[in-house]
């Protein structure tokens, strides 16, 4: 079906059926024990870029951050351990380009009580993991994080795994989609509005 | 026959003594210990979360023969169970023995649970099976009905909503929803079939008292502050879509259509839907931007022309607050449930709902992206308003430590002539900023506490 040119930060026309079938797909295959790649260099490569992303989320760098995403982008933290189907399960969060500009137009209003203050985070990434791609321009990378968040007179850990899918485009990597796996996904959360 | 057992807890504990309770809970005001005093709480988890009926899950979370799932009536660790007999129960999951939860899963399918322990093995109907060695009892404790698992001695249905109450004398729990129903009813019937099955939650623990949670669910007052930034988020586009969510607060609410009502026993209704275009299509046309929802909507009108709009509206928030004293809300298309865990600490758990083809007239295509875009809606308020409500509630905690200024006051709309009007039915209707949902629930609070009801649990016989 033909449908009307958009802009993704305005229109959702490209979250359909289709995409929800190939997220879940992609994200499967990093819950599976396949090889990954064994290159140091791509490695580093993509190591640098999950730590620049956590980085630049630390400094509350939003706008930057979002530049670091695909136009058309998914970022998902899924509300069962097996990350689920989003079609049939309500998860934590599950933003097109559209709402993680929402998310971080509402922490500018100024309004944005459980954000003000900030919280001071500082992320660390680990255990980073490139898998096999067919495909030369999309990478499948798992890490490993902990959050350290210090809001309200306390600091507290939030834990959990990360997928990120890179794609190539226009020369440069970007994120095409992030799954969040927090270990807690299926707990009550105190304060859940960082962006993770 | 069923055994009755007669709890002496409360005889035999410590629980410090009376509290005056016309004096904590007076006419336009409530005083600070009621959300910031242990005893007190303590009192609440026996007398309103025992005494009266109590939100504990949804049929559709345990649709099988021997389903279960773990839930809580007040700090009662329960296993709701759908036994051999098809039967609801409300067990309580402690082994009979030494006290031991028995069931540490969430969710699942078992004909019974063994005690980790010492393994003492009971049926999903609350029957002990069998103990190891029972030779080293004069008489095996699986012949006694004393061992026999506790269980919630009176667990009621309403149209899938499943209640408990450990107070034998409660009426029904038709005739304790009353007035409600009808809400409930309508909530329910605009969906396929009159059902909603329950897929997954938004969970988000805050530190305060759960009274907080339950004043703030009918509280129309808050919108336009507490929620600012969702609001000025949802209307972010402000050339196209203003008017957006729950921007009918904006200007003169108590002028809007719009209402609150007492429904009598706690329960109270906020009303939105009189804001709303009486059309097809005039839910979707005020509900915020969600992911795909272009998307579909695009799919749907070129597929189905004007009939697309009802679909729609399937996905859209319905803009009610069906509050059922003391922990459950039906609001938008999620059920929510305050389950409190100590005085100054609670849970809110959004579960979300999705619908079903019941009559095959849907589709199974239609179904899905229907199904899937009511995921992204109910998604929204709990990531970009109820963030913003619990830091309020928790801020309300801390205030609360300025012990010496006692009292909270609820006194919006009292007293002021034409304001409220009493119905033939006996509920109570009022702008939808007045707070007199919060002077009228209290009063069943009170009554509750004041009451002390007999608690009872029951065993298999």
């Amino acid at each position: 079906m033909a449908q009307p040119a958009h802009d993704p930060s305005r229109y959702s026309y490209y979250v359909d059926d289709s995409l929800y079938s190939e997220l879940i797909a992609d994200f499967e295959i990093l819950r599976h024990d396949d090889p990954t790649v064994e290159d140091g260099a791509e490695r580093d490569l993509f190591r640098g870029l999950v730590e620049r992303e956590a980085r630049l989320l630390d400094r509350l760098q939003f706008k930057r951050w979002l530049e670091f995403y695909a136009d058309e982008c998914l970022y998902w933290v899924p509300s069962t351990p097996n990350g689920g189907d989003p079609r049939r399960e309500i998860a934590v969060m599950f933003d097109d380009r559209r709402r993680l500009e929402d998310r971080v137009f509402r922490l500018s209003t100024g309004f944005a009580w459980s954000q003000a203050p900030s919280s001071r985070t500082v992320r660390l990434v680990s255990n980073v993991e490139v898998f096999a791609s067919e495909n030369r321009d999309q990478r499948l990378v798992r890490s490993n994080f902990l959050i350290s968040e210090f809001w309200d007179d306390e600091t507290r850990t939030l834990a959990g795994w990360a997928g990120h899918r890179f794609r190539k485009i226009g020369g440069d990597w970007k994120i095409s989609a992030k799954q969040v796996n927090l270990l807690v996904c299926d707990q009550s959360i105190r304060n859940p509005s960082i962006i993770l | 026959m069923t055994q009755i057992e007669r709890a002496e807890a409360a005889r035999l504990g410590n629980f410090g003594g009376a509290f005056d309770w016309d004096h904590l809970v007076q006419e336009d005001r409530v005083h600070q210990l009621l959300y910031t005093d242990a005893a007190i709480f303590d009192a609440e988890m026996r007398n309103i979360f025992g005494g009266t009926w109590v939100y504990l899950a949804h049929e559709s979370q345990i649709p099988d023969v021997d389903d279960y799932i773990t839930a809580k009536l007040g700090l009662r660790p329960l296993i709701m169970t759908r036994d051999g007999d098809g039967i609801i129960r409300a067990l309580y999951n402690r082994c009979s023995h030494r006290g031991t939860t028995l069931c540490r899963f969430e969710k699942g399918n078992k004909r019974s649970f063994q005690c980790p322990y010492h393994g003492w093995n009971f049926l999903n109907n609350g029957q002990l099976r069998g103990v190891p060695w029972a030779d080293g009892y004069g008489q095996n404790p699986a012949k006694d009905p004393k061992f026999n698992l506790a269980q919630v001695p009176r667990v009621e249905s309403y149209r899938g909503f499943i209640f408990g109450t450990l107070n034998a004398d409660a009426p029904s729990i038709g005739d304790h929803l009353g007035p409600i129903r009808k809400p409930i009813d309508q909530w329910l019937d605009r969906n396929p079939g009159g059902k909603v099955v329950v897929c997954e939650a938004n969970r988000i623990k805050y530190k305060g008292n759960w009274k907080l949670a339950y004043d703030n669910s009918g509280d129309g007052y808050h919108v336009l502050y507490s929620h600012r930034s969702l609001l000025e988020t949802e209307n972010r586009f402000a050339d196209e879509t203003a008017e957006k969510g729950m921007s009918y607060y904006k200007t003169a609410p108590d002028e809007q259509p719009m209402y609150m009502q007492y429904m009598g026993n706690g329960h109270h209704f906020k009303d939105k839907r009189p804001n709303l275009q009486p059309r097809n299509g005039g839910l979707w046309s005020i509900e915020s931007l969600h992911p795909g929802m272009e998307h579909v909507a695009h799919k749907l009108r070129t597929r189905f022309g004007d009939g697309a709009e009802a679909l729609l509206d399937l996905a859209g928030s319905e803009p009610v607050n069906i509050n059922v004293f003391p922990n459950l809300s039906l609001l938008g298309n999620h059920i929510q449930v305050f389950q409190p865990l100590s005085f100054e600490e609670t849970d809110t758990i959004w579960y979300g709902t999705k619908i079903e083809d019941v009559d095959g007239t849907i589709g199974e295509e239609v179904l899905n992206d229907i199904n899937t875009l009511r995921m992204r809606t109910q998604e929204g308020f709990p990531n970009f308003g109820e963030v913003d409500d619990v830091t309020n509630f928790e801020q309300i905690q801390r205030g609360l430590r300025c012990q010496e200024d006692e009292w909270i006051y609820m006194n919006r709309g009292l007293g002021i002539p034409g304001r409220i009007r009493t119905l033939e039915d006996g509920t109570i209707k009022a702008p939808a900023t007045d707070e007199m949902f919060m002077r009228e629930y209290i009063k069943e609070w009170k009554r509750l506490m004041k009451a002390e009801p007999a608690l009872t649990i029951r065993r298999e016989p």
